[in-house]
């Protein structure tokens, strides 16, 4: 359960908040799913605009050279017919008939002086095996001189004669780059649209998965009414929740069969046993104390109490791990519980010449069932103080931190082996068999119950020498009223 | 003194006659709910114990009846149910104690005795006293024999707790509900410790105990 402030959050914590939902996000799986996908999809666009640009752009270039090709044979063919003055005629009506200034033509002779042409020098650049180059043209424009690429190919003519046919290239790179800028900004906007699509989708689908979790934990805590919210959309989220909410009705049916069986057993036990104990309370009373069978009237009836203690102890934690008492819950102020805890102990291990120190912060509020954490505390204070040798010295402390409150008891007795630590809570457990002190073993097991009532958790550590055991339960808000408790009190 | 005893179990109900008439009670009996009302509307009786599950009609419906028509006689309830959810309703619905099965019949007749003096006392008291203990509750001061005796604040409503039920037993589990006001059981004999104590404080150093222990009941403060 939360606790709200009554001031507004202040900045830094609402910071915190939006860091810890954000990195929440960042580590869902959906999210990473959704990561990958983009990256898949993001491959794919790439691979497929790729192909775009080189399908596109090499056959601009291939046109280009299939047209640059198709006039050198022509002009070849022209002066195979026609000899140089017939070519020359050719070349410069054509250069007259391409007014855009595109084509290139520059007939030349074995030294590269120019002969015919729109060229005034041969260009700078070498041929590959095919004849084919790149060159730079200047831009014979009116207003500025500008360079820019050309690409052409080289025929040899018979007479040492060399003829260039080529293309400014110019408009083809600008087409190029804008295709490229096109292509490149389709595949950040694809990678933009992913990772949105990518978040979106996971913050929905983190958002159903929370509300699973949240139930689940109140669930766990042990209120077993609660089921999780369906859409009733039918979609794989509301299976889940179908089946989880099944499977919690089943588990709760059949605690609150176990609390039937525990409650019957409870009726069905304790009525006979009252009257065993009632009849052997009589029979004592009739016999007399100084009646040697009074005496052993006398034992029975400790027998028989000490049974009871046993039977109502286990009875006791079944009720309370059913997680049947919430009712009872309430703000509870621990630290004039752990005072009147130590109170109750302090002459205890006085008689065994032991101190028995608290430190406690001034409140520390808890929800919870005052009477079961009083139990709870006093069975561990009521361990230390009996496994503590004579001398020795037992130390409580109730700590109120940010968000939990810390109850700490510590003793320097023989302690319990680590190896142990997990096992002490289990019924019937004892530490050291031989050991012949009272009790049934049970008072640690019911601990566990109380502690996993109030969604709390406990551990043991080595205190060297000793014992300390930690309990640790979420931190409430102080109430604004403080209300009379419900039990009337003595009058 | 009168009792009227609602309990569906013969054995029990039976016994627990013949104990409250060794104890000096003239106890009538209903084996069932619906007898079990109509007995306590019309009786005019000192005390009701009343079990918490009855055929015909359940416990606290019976509790519930009786105190909504201003019947206001103590009840004791009793019930196999030990769980404090389980106390909390029976005090709601009007129950004045609460005692789990199985109990001592000592337990029960100490809390029946408590119940049933708690009507006797009408004007609030500012002097306690037994023999020649006596507890000024405005001073909260306590004297025997005129001396002073010192006491921590606990051992002072202990003391005054078994003032006020002077010459009657009182049981670990009482003292631990009325004094410490937690229901819980000790794991080991820490009332008597608390009492022991108190009986250095007001007994020692003098001729005459006051504060006795009842055996396999609890304790006594009487005069001699």
């Amino acid at each position: 359960m939360t606790t709200r402030p009554l001031t507004p959050a202040p900045a830094g914590r609402r910071r915190h908040e939006l860091w810890a939902r954000t990195t929440k996000v960042l580590k869902s799986s959906s999210f990473r799913i959704t990561l990958f996908y983009m990256l898949m999809l993001s491959a794919s666009v790439a691979v497929l605009l790729g192909f775009i640009y080189w399908f596109t752009s090499g056959f601009m270039d291939r046109q280009t050279d299939a047209t640059i090709g198709a006039e050198i044979q022509g002009l070849a063919e022209q002066y195979h017919q026609r000899g140089l003055p017939g070519l020359s005629a050719v070349i410069r009506e054509r250069i007259a008939q391409d007014p855009t200034g595109a084509a290139v033509y520059l007939l030349a002779d074995q030294a590269f002086t120019p002969l015919v042409g729109n060229l005034d020098r041969w260009p700078a650049g070498f041929p590959d095996a095919n004849g084919w180059m790149h060159f730079r043209l200047c831009d014979r424009g009116p207003d500025h001189a500008e360079e820019h690429t050309a690409r052409g190919q080289v025929f040899p003519l018979h007479g040492d004669l060399l003829l260039l046919v080529g293309r400014d290239v110019r408009d083809l790179e600008r087409t190029r780059h804008l295709i490229l800028d096109a292509l490149a900004w389709g595949l950040a906007l694809t990678t933009a649209l992913a990772l949105l699509g990518g978040w979106i989708v996971s913050h929905r689908v983190l958002r159903r998965l929370e509300a699973i979790n949240q139930t689940s934990r109140e669930i766990m805590e042990g209120d077993l009414s609660r089921r999780i919210p369906m859409r009733g959309s039918g979609d794989d989220f509301d299976q889940l929740a179908a089946g989880l909410n099944t499977m919690v009705a089943r588990i709760e049916s059949l605690m609150a069969g176990v609390r039937q069986v525990s409650d019957n057993i409870a009726h069905d036990l304790r009525t006979p046993l009252t009257r065993l104990r009632t009849k052997l309370e009589l029979l004592r009373a009739e016999l007399g104390e100084d009646h040697p069978a009074g005496a052993t009237a006398a034992e029975t009836i400790a027998d028989a109490e000490e049974l009871l203690t046993t039977f109502n102890a286990l009875l006791r934690i079944a009720r309370i791990e059913s997680g049947g008492r919430r009712d009872a819950f309430a703000p509870v102020d621990l630290a004039p519980l752990l005072a009147d805890l130590t109170e109750l102990y302090e002459p205890v291990a006085a008689e065994r010449d032991q101190r028995l120190d608290l430190q406690a912060s001034d409140c520390a509020w808890v929800i919870g069932d005052r009477d079961l954490l009083f139990q709870a505390l006093g069975n561990l204070v009521d361990n230390a103080v009996k496994y503590t040798p004579p001398g020795g010295r037992v130390e409580l402390a109730l700590r109120d931190t940010e968000h939990a409150v810390i109850i700490e008891v510590a003793d320097n007795g023989p302690g319990i082996p680590e190896s142990l630590h997990a096992e002490v809570f289990h019924r019937f457990f004892r530490a050291d068999h031989s050991r012949s002190t009272l009790g049934s073993g049970l008072g640690l097991s019911l601990v566990q119950a109380v502690v996993q009532l109030h969604g709390a958790t406990i551990e043991l550590r080595n205190n060297a020498p000793g014992l300390r055991v930690r309990m640790s339960l979420e931190r409430a808000a102080a109430p604004e009223t403080l209300q009379e408790r419900p039990l009337p009190a003595e009058r | 003194m009168r009792v009227l005893l609602i309990e569906d179990d013969r054995q029990v109900a039976d016994y627990l006659r013949k104990a409250l008439g060794e104890a000096g009670a003239v106890t009538d009996h209903a084996a069932d709910g619906r007898e079990g009302l109509l007995m306590a509307a019309s009786g005019n009786y000192d005390a009701l114990i009343l079990d918490r599950m009855l055929p015909g009609l359940d416990g606290l419906a019976i509790l519930r009846t009786l105190r909504a028509s201003g019947n206001q006689t103590p009840v004791l309830i009793l019930s196999a149910l030990g769980e404090v959810d389980d106390r909390v309703d029976g005090l709601r619905a009007g129950g004045d104690d609460y005692l789990v099965k199985p109990f001592a019949f000592s337990e029960l007749h100490a809390r029946l005795d408590a119940l049933m003096r708690r009507g006797t006392v009408d004007a609030p008291e500012t002097r306690l006293r037994v023999a020649d203990l006596e507890m000024d509750l405005l001073k909260r001061e306590v004297t025997r024999a005129g001396r002073p005796i010192v006491l921590q604040p606990r051992e002072f409503r202990l003391l005054e707790y078994l003032l006020r039920h002077a010459g009657q037993v009182v049981t670990r589990t009482m003292l631990l509900e009325q004094v410490w006001d937690y229901h819980f059981d000790p794991q080991t004999n820490i009332i008597d410790v608390h009492i022991s104590r108190l009986r250095g404080k007001i007994d020692r150093e003098f001729d005459t105990p006051l504060l006795h222990t009842v055996r396999g009941a609890g304790y006594m403060l009487r005069a001699p």
